[in-house]
């Protein structure tokens, strides 16, 4: 890390990390408060401008390098960057960021010249990076992968004359960027860049000025919801918590984001960690805890890297170990790997497996806020609820609950994923429709296709059809339609995906992922899988009774499904099966085609296929027939194939072989 | 893989008790890949827990293996957004290509292969992770050309 700030406070100032002073964070912002000496002060003034990249004494070249951006290439454009800044012998400064949320144009590349807006681009694979680089240094922008400007901050800054704002892309127009604001802009190892943004000034705040009573109050009055899924007020699960008296309490924040399809936890920790680690301080102080996990998905390697060296840094400044800013409030705060499994992100699964137990979910109440970790109060957070305290403190309540439905305050992060031209994270108002979205912010369904449905909540959720797209989203609203906010994983499907075979894919991640306590989850979940491979196993597989079976099993699916939802124990299992009833309710002629006409529409379910291969467009390469496990497939090598229809067992695997599109299913 | 003494890890632990378990575990498959029967009797034998319970703890969850995996561990994405996007294909082309099965490892030791549940890249589906590089969109045809970048660059080192 680099040299801490405060050190540059010079004689008089009497902060140190042993003896904190409560100042210290507006002393760093505006110069030495304890001081009369107005140098210092402008120094401090254009220190911050520098963190905030206000003032550049050289060009700057940020890179998205997320997780998401590393797919992408993000490295390998590193490198090319720094190639070509020391072939041409350029004095620039390159800048590791976060991601900015835009995932299918990563990786993203801006750059910022002395004086001027800084300039976003998409697409920057390593073989792009010297021709743009040529013509970015100049102040000549390629206009193909532009992405657009930011808007300038402040005076000192001047736009370009002739490039579009960022700020009016279709992508990042409609959304409201409470939570990611920093993500994608600052340098995330950095906490002197979080600071000059007005980072840990809520935090300051807290420990001078308020009561624990009143932080949590105001966090209520905010009208706050978990954003882990099940949306309960987080302030008034904080005065649960405080209101308990004990020598010892616990403060946990769950970014084990176990739902399959949603990622803004990792975007939040990568990008920004420390927004989520002041929510987290302020959390514990409000309730009284004094020690502080992170429980984290061990798949995360680069958040968990980049949130241990957050709380190192944190931890240097003063603002986490003991006395944190002078108040005598101590915090130590521990990283939690999870070991992956999906039941641990129900509170308390996720204790038991902090204690380093087995995963298992217990009857509650007690509810852990009164009993919790090692049987003392505790609560759980997940990260974007805390990601948006500081926000809440430092504007006040009534400036977040300005935003929003009657029930659903301020904004949700969603991860738009699947079959949409423009995916990634965003973050919408509450009360923004599914359609606007879908078709402004993600820009549509890819390849001329027609919508067939969103997937919402991951595998507890539901999903939402096309005559629901105008729905505003909020907790209740999603409920009424047989889908979850949940986490806020929104997979968009097209008519080329089938729900059946949708619903399979999930009951077959639950019961895989059911921990195996209560017997309705365990074996309701098993069964219900069972129907549905019954339901998509072609008729030439089955043998002996098992074509009754799958009548019979239909008739049960849905009785199963509501004692499921009825006897299970905990949340997983409450939820598990959702994703059948509501496919069941929104497309119900898709299960109908698969159950009486043996066919898939979408023709997903490679069993309900029927393979021929073409004779005209066959070259008799035997490629396929070597694929073939069943060997289904003769021929004379170089004279077109045929599929004995007997033996297919449907595995689709010549499909995918062949390379002359011979091989068709129907 | 560093082949770190296991007492050196253990020693990092005297006086943990039961919530330094899982830690624990992850510290030692990190360094020999997977949990071994010595390993888990030794970490047995710290902690003051039957090995039954530890590997009670240790099979619940998806993470830890009970054998050495392959020089390269690929990692197969299957959350929604991968699925949608033709995950199964994937997989299916990878276990052509390596003959083997999820949780198994090829004969040379080079490769294992697992399924995760998501890797948290939905945005650029479907995704597999080769060691700690992450693959974006990746197709079936893309399979053969990434695992054999990596069994020539092992070729090229011998």
């Amino acid at each position: 890390m680099s040299e801490l700030l405060f050190n540059r406070f010079g004689e008089g100032c009497w902060h140190q990390t042993q003896k904190p002073c409560p100042d210290l964070v507006d002393c760093l912002r505006e110069g030495p408060k304890c001081q009369q000496n107005e140098e210092k002060k402008a120094e401090y003034a254009k220190l911050m401008a520098v963190y905030r990249r206000d003032t550049i004494a050289k060009p700057v070249i940020y890179l998205g390098m997320g997780t998401c951006g590393l797919g992408a290439g993000a490295g390998k454009t590193l490198a090319a960057i720094k190639a070509y800044l020391n072939e041409k012998a350029i004095d620039a400064d390159v800048v590791e960021v976060g991601c900015i949320g835009m995932c299918s144009a990563e990786p993203l590349m801006d750059v910022q010249l002395p004086g001027r807006t800084r300039v976003g681009f998409t697409h920057v694979t390593e073989d792009k990076v010297a021709a743009l680089l040529d013509g970015a240094l100049k102040g000549e922008f390629d206009r193909e992968a532009l992405l657009g400007q930011l808007k300038p901050q402040h005076d000192g800054i001047k736009a370009w004359d002739d490039l579009p704002f960022m700020e009016d892309h279709d992508f990042f127009k409609p959304q409201t960027r409470w939570v990611l604001v920093n993500c994608g802009l600052i340098d995330p190892g950095s906490i002197e860049e979080y600071i000059s943004r007005g980072g840990y000034t809520a935090l300051a705040k807290v420990l001078k000025s308020m009561t624990q009573q009143e932080v949590c109050a105001e966090v209520e009055t905010s009208g706050l919801r978990g954003r882990g899924g099940a949306g309960f007020p987080a302030g008034t699960k904080w005065k649960f918590a405080l209101r308990e008296s004990s020598n010892q309490k616990y403060f946990i924040c769950n970014a084990d984001e176990g739902d399959p399809g949603a990622f803004m936890d990792r975007a939040v920790i990568e990008g920004d960690p420390h927004r989520m680690l002041e929510g987290m301080i302020i959390g514990a102080y409000a309730i009284g805890a004094d020690k502080a996990y992170v429980y984290i998905r061990a798949e995360y390697p680069l958040a968990i890297k980049r949130l241990a060296a957050a709380i190192e840094q944190a931890k240097a400044y003063g603002l986490l170990g003991e006395n944190i800013l002078d108040s005598g409030f101590n915090l130590k705060v521990i990283i939690k790997q999870g070991a992956g499994a999906f039941v641990c992100g129900e509170e308390t699964a996720l204790i038991h497996s902090v204690e380093g137990k087995r995963g298992m979910p217990r009857p509650r109440p007690p509810f852990p806020a009164v009993s919790g970790a090692f049987e003392k109060p505790t609560i759980i957070n997940n990260v974007e609820t805390l990601a948006n305290i500081a926000s809440i403190i430092n504007n006040g309540a009534s400036w977040f609950n300005a935003i929003g439905t009657e029930r659903s305050k301020g904004t949700k992060v969603f991860a738009l994923s699947g079959k949409v031209n423009r995916t990634g994270l965003v973050e919408v108002a509450m009360g923004t429709t599914v359609r606007q979205i879908i078709e402004e912010i993600g820009g549509g369904i890819g390849n001329g296709k027609a919508f067939k449905a969103v997937q919402m909540g991951g595998p507890s959720g539901g999903c939402i059809p096309q005559q629901h797209m105008d729905i505003e989203i909020d907790y209740d609203s999603l409920k009424k339609v047989g889908a979850i906010m949940g986490s806020g994983g929104m997979v968009v499907m097209d008519e080329d995906n089938c729900m059946v075979d949708v619903a399979k894919f999930f009951m077959d991640f639950i019961q895989r992922e059911s921990c195996g306590k209560c017997i309705p989850c365990r074996e309701g979940t098993k069964r219900m899988l069972e129907i549905l491979k019954a339901i998509t196993r072609a008729r030439r597989t089955e043998g002996g009774f098992q074509a009754l079976e799958r009548f019979k099993g239909i008739m049960y699916l849905q009785k199963l499904a509501e004692v499921i939802q009825d006897c299970s124990l905990c949340a997983l299992g409450q939820t598990a099966p959702n994703p059948v009833l509501s496919t069941l309710r929104w497309f119900h002629d898709e299960y109908e085609a698969h159950i009486f006409d043996r066919k898939c529409p979408a023709g997903v379910c490679t069993e309900l296929l029927i393979y021929d291969i073409d004779a005209e467009k066959c070259t008799g390469c035997t490629a396929c027939a070597t694929q073939c496990p069943a060997e289904a497939i003769m021929g004379k090598p170089k004279t077109p194939h045929y599929i004995v229809q007997d033996k297919c067992i449907g595995c689709g695997s010549c499909l995918t072989t062949c390379r002359f599109d011979a091989i068709t299913a129907s | 893989m560093a082949s770190v003494d296991i007492n050196q890890i253990l020693a990092k632990y005297a006086n943990a008790g039961r919530d330094a378990l899982i830690p624990l575990l992850q510290e030692v498959q990190e360094s020999y890949g997977y949990l071994s029967r010595d390993a888990v009797i030794q970490i047995g034998r710290q902690l003051n827990l039957p090995v039954s319970k530890i590997y009670g703890v240790a099979t619940f969850y998806n993470q830890f293996r009970f054998h050495a995996p392959g020089k390269f561990h690929v990692q197969v994405c299957r959350g929604t957004a991968c699925h949608v996007k033709g995950s199964a294909g994937v997989l299916e082309a990878i276990k052509r290509h390596l003959k083997i099965e999820p949780g198994q490892t090829t004969r040379d030791g080079m490769f294992s292969l697992e399924i995760v549940a998501c890797i948290g890249v939905c945005g650029l589906a479907p995704v597999i992770r080769v060691g700690e590089e992450v693959y974006a969109e990746v197709t079936p045809d893309k399979v053969k050309r990434i695992l054999n970048s990596y069994r020539r660059k092992e070729a090229a080192n011998e």
